[in-house]
């Protein structure tokens, strides 16, 4: 069977692949303490050693739109394309190209099926950069297959916040019992506190901080009862109009699972928004 | 109510270099043109398969061809549509960051809840 090594959630923010490789007057204040903590977050990932990635994250209007829109949909094919036109005029972003791990795809999508999630998949899925961050700031050499998952923050109606943690729970059962002698990583992204559009947006902080607060101890702590306590879809509109994202933190905590207390975890005040990562090592520890 | 068609108009558009540099020039012949010719188009399917129904409401039209953001925001489109769209046309006539806080003030008159946005 395959081995859980790493499960990681982090924010997905696009001006850091700018902000790192900028120099001289273009470098922002920031840059190096931002990059400092990216490198050490990396090195979470790499102890473990990982053979594939399952890549949690959201589509941002680029493939999937209003006139055929699932909730949750897992790429099945052999190489991803990734990047959009507007995110490399947006945010600087470079084309990337990824291979996809597609006996994992189609296991995913044969047992959720089965598990009771009805999922929609994708043959020909060109990603964007809720995907292509944390491969930036986690595996930049970008050398192992993947399997993109990606769900629906964006475009209600959405799921309830207690289907993202059952299909992170899901998603852990799947990979464990996945019959392959592979170490397998699960990287999911989203957001804390957010506004994007809307009155609150590009502020000195997040729009939220004591949200943000809130939300880093239960995802450290792996309080998911408490988190789904707390949140529902009304709710996730008061910390700002695009903080929906935060539910792919918890469907990460559904792949961590109920009390497990991460292994790491950092943050970085920016201004319009708060960066967070976590990382947790299922068996205890890095083999 | 057509939140969708203000989303199909953002979404074509800010995919588009040629589109965003046309709305960004033009933005009432564009707006025009566009609903003529590109509104019931059926993405990825041929002409013959368009569709048939899809109009604007007169306060759509007038807000995309005034390119009033803070009205796009007040009659429900997709605030990152509306945001992504807008700064590839205005971003370059400003400070960095400026016409995103600019963009904010503009938009302080709101207050929560925000307009509804599924559609």
């Amino acid at each position: 069977m395959a081995e859980l090594v790493a499960v990681i959630a982090s924010t997905h923010h696009p001006f850091y692949y700018r902000a790192s490789t900028a120099t001289g007057e273009d470098r922002p204040p920031f840059a190096d303490e931002w990059v400092r903590k990216v490198e050490a977050f990396r090195e979470t990932l790499t102890k473990a050693r990982p053979d594939v990635l399952v890549m949690v994250g959201s589509d941002h209007f680029h493939q999937l739109w209003l006139d055929n829109m699932p909730q949750f949909l897992v790429g099945k094919a052999p190489f991803y394309d990734a990047n959009w036109y507007n995110e490399e005029r947006e945010f600087g972003l470079p084309r990337m190209f990824f291979t996809g791990q597609e006996d994992l795809s189609a296991y995913i999508l044969r047992e959720g099926l089965d598990a009771g999630f009805d999922l929609a998949f994708s043959n020909e899925l060109r990603i964007d950069h809720s995907i292509t961050c944390p491969i930036i700031t986690l595996r930049p050499q970008n050398d192992l297959p993947i399997v993109p998952v990606y769900t629906n923050i964006f475009a209600p109606p959405l799921p309830q916040p207690k289907r993202f943690v059952q299909l992170g729970r899901t998603i852990r059962e799947l990979v464990e019992s996945w019959p392959a002698d592979k170490r397998v990583a699960v990287i999911g992204t989203g957001h804390l506190s957010l506004e994007l559009g809307g009155p609150r947006q590009f502020g000195p902080h997040g729009p939220d901080p004591e949200f943000d607060r809130k939300a880093v101890e239960w995802i450290s702590s792996g309080d998911i009862e408490g988190c789904l306590s707390e949140v529902t879809l009304d709710s996730l509109h008061l910390p700002g109009n695009a903080t929906h994202g935060f539910m792919d933190f918890m469907l990460m905590m559904g792949v961590a699972g109920e009390g497990a207390k991460a292994d790491y975890v950092d943050t970085y005040d920016l201004f319009h928004t708060m960066e967070a990562y976590f990382t947790w090592y299922p068996n205890g520890g890095v083999a | 109510m057509s939140k969708y068609l203000l989303n199909k108009f953002l979404f074509t558009v800010d995919r588009d270099p040629e589109l965003v540099e046309r709305y960004r020039e033009d933005p009432r012949g564009t707006v025009e043109w566009w609903e003529a010719d590109y509104a019931n188009r059926l993405l990825s399917c041929h002409g013959g398969e368009a569709s048939t129904w899809l109009r604007f409401e007169d306060a759509e039209r007038e807000a995309l061809a005034g390119h009033d953001y803070p009205r796009l925001f007040e009659l429900g489109a997709h605030p990152f549509l509306t945001l992504t769209l807008f700064i590839a046309m205005f971003e370059r006539d400003h400070e960095p960051m400026g016409f995103q806080t600019e963009y904010a003030r503009r938009l302080a008159h709101m207050t929560m809840p925000y307009p509804d946005i599924a559609t």
